[in-house]
């Protein structure tokens, strides 16, 4: 029916011809419209600004947690466990136990750190420096670094072997940096959560706040809709322009929010690289790559357009020619 | 063209706006609606453009029954009507040349065409001069001519016009009949509400007189009876 009334038309338009121009309007609604933004940036920069914050506080978080997961795999591979022996403990002793310790199989490598060398580190890199030759003894105790091979490395093994350590009357304690490695995963995981948790509000945000720009720009053209529907302009036809609009402001603002993450980034560049040499690591700041820029432009430019669809499905309808 | 079969109007609120209307307008005729204001005059030009729906009777339009037309279709049966209005309804941050090529963009008229259908169009009513103000630089009988020139650019079978001359001095109104008049000519079957009964009387076309939503007298019924 439709058919035979677009052919009534006294204009006979073919279908090539029809196709053409409905190439020719995307491409024209898309430049419009991004002009539109661009040329009324008083309109548009708030917005676009909110929307890019929007974007880059879940950006920012999925790159920190990627590094943060970066850190402990490092350390996973390099679990160290220290022996702190007790103050009455004899240098023979120790070295006895040192050779005790060589001979086990767990261990790749077994460094006996006497509290004299031990307070000498501890001048060199905490900068208390002279301060600490005013003590009057060494508060520091003998310890012992152990190594394990990796195929001794898993949690539950080494803390067995802690235990079993600790029953040595030399060993004051045996401390496994695992525990700490075991709350910093269960931190990040948590944390994880709760950015995701976060993220998806944030989408639901740039929705609301993509739909309701699009709600004021279809109430301020009602008449302009109104006159449009009476030439016969279908849903369609109105819908478009809107929809670019929508997509504009996501693609636009997920720009701003990957130079905002690329921005904050460089400039943690310098003092992360500073904190791990300072914990003799070999870490260095992940970025944001490409493919995950893409991700971002995609997500955002996606994002724009539904919450502009939505919009112009729920008010399109309510305007109506009188 | 049209006809109406015993068609009722009522609004929400309960208002009837039309209350049993019957008539037919030949395709090629051009003919006048008449009555006070609250007759009925807009709702029966309503009903056609399919703005509203009727509650009762049958709308035809170029031997379809419109009540069977879906939502989604209404923009194609827009296009086969070029309406008037009395306020032009013209898209003020538009050019003269935009506002009148608007139909054709919508319907989907290729880029080379455009121009040549749009001056054509402007070229009738007399603004070819004029396509590049806007509508705010003319005066009110040149934006009707602008709003005229809108609805025939698609050469559509049938015009509407609902108090063309609603807000023209005598002379300006005279002008626009003239220019429906010499549509009427090639072929295009108007249907124009005014309460212009003196401008009317000059016309010599059939004149639909409603009262209170009923036809009271139909010219077009008793030439038809009179043959």
């Amino acid at each position: 029916m439709s058919k035979s009334n677009r052919q009534n038309t006294s204009y006979k338009i073919s279908f090539l011809d029809r196709f053409k121009m409905a190439i020719s309007l995307h491409k024209k609604n898309a430049a419009s419209t991004l002009l539109d933004v661009l040329r009324h940036p008083t309109n548009s920069l708030l917005t676009i600004l909110v929307l890019a914050i929007a974007l880059a506080l879940p950006t920012a978080f999925y790159v920190f947690s990627s590094n943060a997961k970066a850190i402990s795999s490092n350390w996973s591979g390099g679990v160290q466990m220290a022996l702190f022996l007790k103050d009455n403990v004899s240098q023979e002793q120790r070295a006895e136990l040192v050779q005790e310790l060589s001979f086990r199989p767990e261990f790749k490598e077994v460094v006996l750190v006497p509290k004299e060398e031990a307070i000498e580190e501890f001048k060199q890199q905490s900068g208390f420096g002279d301060a600490l030759d005013y003590l009057a003894e060494n508060p520091l105790p003998d310890s012992i670094i152990l190594t394990p091979y990796d195929t001794h490395s898993a949690a539950d093994m080494l803390e067995q072997l802690a235990q079993e350590l600790e029953q040595n009357p030399m060993v004051d304690l045996a401390q496994l940096d695992m525990a700490w490695i075991q709350r910093y995963q269960a931190i990040l995981e948590i944390s994880q959560k709760i950015g995701t948790f976060v993220s998806i509000l944030l989408a639901f945000g740039v929705l609301l706040i993509v739909g309701n720009t699009i709600r004021l720009a279809i109430l301020n053209r009602r008449d302009e809709i109104q006159v449009i529907k009476l030439v016969g302009a279908t849903d369609a036809f109105i819908r478009r322009p809107f929809l670019y609009t929508g997509f504009w402001y996501g693609l636009i603002a997920a720009l701003l929010a990957a130079l905002m993450v690329n921005i904050v980034l460089l400039l943690l560049q310098r003092p992360s690289s500073t904190l791990a040499e300072l914990y003799n690591s070999g870490f260095s700041l992940m970025g944001l790559e490409p493919n995950q820029t893409l991700t971002l432009l995609a997500i955002g430019a996606g994002l724009g357009l539904f919450g502009a669809w939505f919009s112009v499905s729920k008010h399109l309808k309510d305007i109506q020619p009188t | 063209m049209i006809e109406f079969h015993q068609v009722f109007k009522r609004y929400e609120g309960g208002h009837e706006a039309l209350k049993g209307v019957s008539f037919e307008l030949p395709a090629g005729e051009m003919a006048f609606l008449t009555g006070h204001s609250g007759a009925g005059k807009s709702t029966l030009l309503k009903l056609i453009a399919l703005m509203e729906r009727p509650t009762r009777g049958q709308v035809i339009l170029d031997n379809q029954n419109i009540s069977k037309v879906k939502d989604r279709h209404i923009p194609y049966h827009r296009r086969k009507i070029g309406m008037i209005f009395q306020d032009h309804r013209l898209l003020f941050d538009r050019t003269v040349f935009d506002n009148v090529a608007l139909p054709l963009i919508i319907a989907g008229v290729s880029d080379r065409e455009i121009p040549k259908r749009v001056r054509a169009a402007l070229d009738k009513v007399g603004l070819l001069s004029k396509e590049k103000q806007l509508p705010i630089q003319l005066s009110g009988g040149e934006q009707q001519r602008v709003g005229i020139a809108r609805a025939v650019v698609n050469k559509p079978p049938l015009l509407l016009a609902d108090e063309p001359t609603g807000n023209l001095d005598p002379e300006l109104s005279a002008d626009i009949m003239n220019l429906f008049a010499e549509f009427n000519q090639v072929g295009v079957s108007v249907l124009i509400a005014s309460h212009d009964l003196a401008l009317i009387a000059r016309m010599r076309h059939p004149v639909i007189t409603l009262k209170e939503g009923r036809t009271i007298r139909n010219e077009l019924a008793e030439a038809a009876f009179d043959e």
